[in-house]
């Protein structure tokens, strides 16, 4: 903890908040394990199977203390639930509440998972996606779930990295956007041809297709990808949804991996239409889409990691700044600090120090093998190559024992407005080098501080602990939405302070294979009092809550009208 | 050349090409090729990644190449080289974020080069490749080369080779692009015979952008090969040589700077060319 706080502008040497790595303490033990495919892809895969270690948050039981729930993707290994006892400690009960044996032949293995309240009963519900069939687990009684999938009509096979959920009828009824990497007919544990790999380094179409499923009540869902013109096939790895265009609908960011980011603009919840944005000029490796105020201007902008390889690749990540307004596009602004996190995976815009603009957090490192040899070299002369021969799995130089941008350190971004970015991860804790998939933050301890939890592929999790200057204040809203989805997923809540804005959104998923606290946080530096917070419910009510008390968590009931 | 009636189309836009060509200014056609390639590989797969690059990059050879020239010799020289390196440098030098300096510093290094490295009025390297080779060498946290492919139609490559060919015969240099490519093919494939490795990642990288950029500016250069059309031959052998140890020493994770493994075909020119030129150069003045 920070010894003398201080109103002082937050720099490298005094970041303003420190993080603690609480796992142990905390009781978490949860270890990922990685799957076992197919032998005829043997040669690539801790390539292919180096995902899956995922990480989502939610409040399973109602206590008004987050839960965690990790995935693992080796079949016999459980998920784990782990519920917050409130002290600051947490107890796995995921085997007790039905959702630890996910892993099973037949099935595929975990991806990732979504926590939303699909049928309005009060309780969150999640979504399993897999490298297999998705698995809907029904929230019973806020200790134990029922696989739904089938009654939901959502057994189907998608190897799938990443979901959200997402109201974009706004009808009050979650539905779910499910992101496909490799194509639906691809079985890993038992392929029938080796050529299912991309067929471009940078303009890959042959990806699965990404499925849109409409909530139609009565806890059922029917395939409206088509008729809604949302299924890429442009390997997805990452979604996310806002209101990007302000227009009062919810609209869809895509991170593609071998591919150019896609942004979906939701056309009054009838169909999407596909918007250039500027984001067709770079085409690099999609991993992760999170989104946040950057600027404090009140509005999204987003943050899409790439890879750079020192030396090898620099496809950098990209911090477009949303000019959807007066430009129609985003702008790539990304400085030369946040733009190489190495093999960058999941991030997370969060107000870690409570000053009221938000750092960024990157999880990275891709394989952590033998420290002493690199598949880059391998990688560099399969890269430039023809797609006949790429997107064959035989062509491929074996992994053997090699790394491949393994062991690389954390970044944490501290945001210093106009003076730029600096990487403060040494400085404030955060300190390993595993290799991070999923990053969520959370306000764990309901104490006002978002405290960051990192999921690592065939590694063990990790939570840290954060604490910020106390001199900082901040407040914090639960949502407690009537007519919208009872989640509040897609709420976007703008405070106004001393003549500056933030802007939040409620997400069903953001980053790479993670969700957050679906409490929206607001750091507020030295402002003792808001004037008013605006709250944007899905149901297209505007709610105006003026002067809300700082410094604690209000709970915001959506009106009637 | 003629086009038989009843040729093929495609003979008969090769033939049609060939024809066009040979009318044509040579130092004009390297140039026009080169801005072939840049326009397939910026509007067709945005490989640019910024127009500020290529600006900045074709902004300081040109004004590099007219100031030293007109120090030096009393004139302002044809900016066509200058130009080639400024388009092969955007195309090639892929930095950390926006970073622009390496355009600026890859300009000018490789202008500079010309006028600074010599030896008998001749320099020795050519000049993108010495640039690229340096900026990878020296600053690899900051500058990687381009690693793209065109895209995954079949169609790119083959104007860029159908073009490239033509071109390169018309300039009388065929036979080196020849030479080295089919040495590269046999060359990687006994490595790869020989390691017990699969074949098609070995000679993959010949299928992309980089290579093709390689072999139709880079080895070709006229002011860095030497005189004699069977040396010409053999040194694009020898650089095959070097480029296949270096691959062997990467096989063998032998500990090389970055720029060995990520760009082996670059280092090896950069290494035999100006030993080559410069061996030539003694000769021709001993003879």
């Amino acid at each position: 903890m920070n010894e003398s706080p201080s109103l002082a502008p937050a720099d490298a040497a005094h970041p303003g908040f420190a993080l603690r790595d609480a796992t142990t303490a905390a009781g978490i033990r949860f270890v990922h394990h990685q799957a076992v495919l197919d032998p005829k892809l043997a040669n690539v895969e801790p390539h292919i199977a180096a995902l899956g270690a995922s990480v989502s948050v939610a409040d399973f039981d109602g206590d008004g203390w987050m839960d965690l729930y990790f995935t693992n993707s080796r079949f016999g290994e459980p998920n784990a639930l782990y519920r917050n006892r409130g002290d600051g400690t947490f107890e796995d009960v995921a085997a007790a509440a039905g959702v630890a044996d996910v892993n099973r032949p037949g099935d595929g293995v975990s991806m990732g998972s979504v926590w939303g309240d699909f049928d309005n009963d009060g309780r969150e519900d999640v979504l399993v996606y897999r490298y297999g069939n998705l698995a809907l687990y029904r929230n019973v009684d806020g200790r134990h779930f029922e696989d739904v999938t089938e009654r939901a009509g959502l057994r189907r096979w998608i190897n799938s990295n990443g979901a959200i959920w997402i109201d974009y009828d706004r009808d009050g009824l979650l539905d779910l956007y499910v992101t496909a990497y490799f194509r639906d007919d691809v079985d890993l544990w038992h392929v029938q041809s080796t050529r299912i790999m991309h067929n471009s380094f940078e303009f890959a179409t042959n990806g699965g297709r990404n499925r849109l499923f409409r909530n139609v009540g009565g806890g059922r869902f029917e395939d409206v990808t088509d008729r809604t013109g949302v299924g890429s096939t442009r390997w997805t790895l990452a979604a996310a949804a806002a209101d990007f265009n302000g227009d009062g609908w919810p609209d869809i960011y895509l991170a593609n991996d071998y591919g150019p980011e896609e942004l979906y603009l939701n056309d009054h919840g009838t169909r999407f239409t596909l918007a250039p944005a500027g984001l067709e000029s770079e085409s690099k490796s999609g991993m992760s889409v999170a989104l946040g105020d950057v600027y404090n201007r009140g509005r999204l902008d987003a943050f899409v990691t790439n890879i750079s390889a020192r030396g090898y690749l620099f496809q950098n990540n990209n911090l477009r700044l949303n000019q959807l307004a007066e430009r129609g596009r985003f702008n790539n602004v990304a400085d030369a600090t946040v733009a190489d996190a190495g093999w960058a995976w999941g991030a997370q815009f969060v107000d870690l120090n409570n000053d009221g603009a938000d750092e960024l957090t990157v999880v990275n490192g891709f394989i952590s093998a033998d420290s002493a040899k690199t598949y880059w070299y391998a990688m560099s002369k399969i890269a430039g190559a023809h797609h006949s021969l790429f997107e064959d799995t035989k062509s491929w130089p074996a992994f053997g024992t090699a790394s491949l941008s393994g062991y690389e350190r954390s970044r944490l971004f501290l945001n210093r407005g106009l003076a730029g970015w600096v990487d403060v991860a040494s400085q404030a804790g955060m300190t390993d080098t595993y290799d991070g998939r999923a990053v969520a933050v959370a306000d764990l301890g309901n104490r006002g501080a978002m405290d960051v939890i990192v999921a690592n592929q065939r590694q063990p999790a990790l939570l840290y602990r954060n604490y910020p200057d106390s001199a900082n204040h901040w407040i914090t809203f639960r949502l407690v939405a009537t007519r919208s989805n009872r989640s509040a997923i897609g709420t976007e809540v703008v405070v106004e302070y001393s003549g500056k804005r933030q802007r939040r959104v409620v997400d069903g998923g953001m980053g790479f294979a993670s969700q957050n606290d679906r409490r929206p946080h607001f750091g507020l530096g030295a402002a003792e009092r808001i004037e008013r917070a605006v709250i944007y419910w899905p149901s297209g009510i505007t709610q105006v809550v003026r002067d809300p008390a700082v410094d604690r968590i209000n709970t915001i009931v959506e009106p009637a009208r | 050349m003629t086009v038989a009636p009843g040729a093929t189309s495609q003979s008969g836009v090769l033939g049609q090409v060939r024809d066009w060509s040979a009318r044509v200014d040579p130092r004009l056609l390297i140039a026009g090729l080169i801005t072939l390639v840049l326009l397939v590989a910026q509007f067709r797969y945005h490989m640019v990644g910024g127009y500020e690059r290529l600006a900045l990059a074709l902004g300081t050879c040109m004004v590099t190449e007219a100031l030293l020239s007109w120090f030096v010799r009393g004139k302002v020289v044809n900016l066509q080289s200058a130009y080639i390196s400024g388009i092969s440098l955007t195309l090639l030098t892929k930095p950390q974020g926006a970073v622009l300096w390496p355009f600026i510093a890859g300009g000018f290094i490789a202008i500079a080069s010309k006028y600074v490295l010599q030896y008998r009025n001749n320099h020795l390297w050519n000049p993108t490749n010495f640039a690229i080779t340096t900026l990878l060498l020296a600053a690899p946290n900051r500058v990687s080369v381009l690693s793209h492919q065109w895209g995954n139609d079949l169609a790119t490559n083959l104007v860029i080779w159908g073009f490239g060919l033509v071109i390169a015969s018309r300039v009388r240099v065929l036979h080196i692009t020849l030479t080295y490519v089919a040495a590269f093919l046999i060359l990687n494939s006994l490595r790869a015979f020989a390691l017990g490795m699969p074949l098609a990642p070995e000679i993959a990288p010949i299928t992309g952008p980089m290579y093709q950029l390689f072999i139709f500016f880079m080895i070709t250069d006229p002011r860095t090969i030497v005189r004699d059309r069977r040396w010409q031959m053999i040194v694009a052998i020898i650089i095959a040589v070097a480029e296949a140890a270096i691959r062997w020493a990467s096989d063998a994770a032998l500990p090389l700077p970055t720029a060995f493994n990520a760009a082996p075909a670059l280092v090896a020119l950069a290494l035999v060319g100006p030993i080559a030129k410069f061996i030539d150069l003694r000769r021709a003045a001993t003879a």
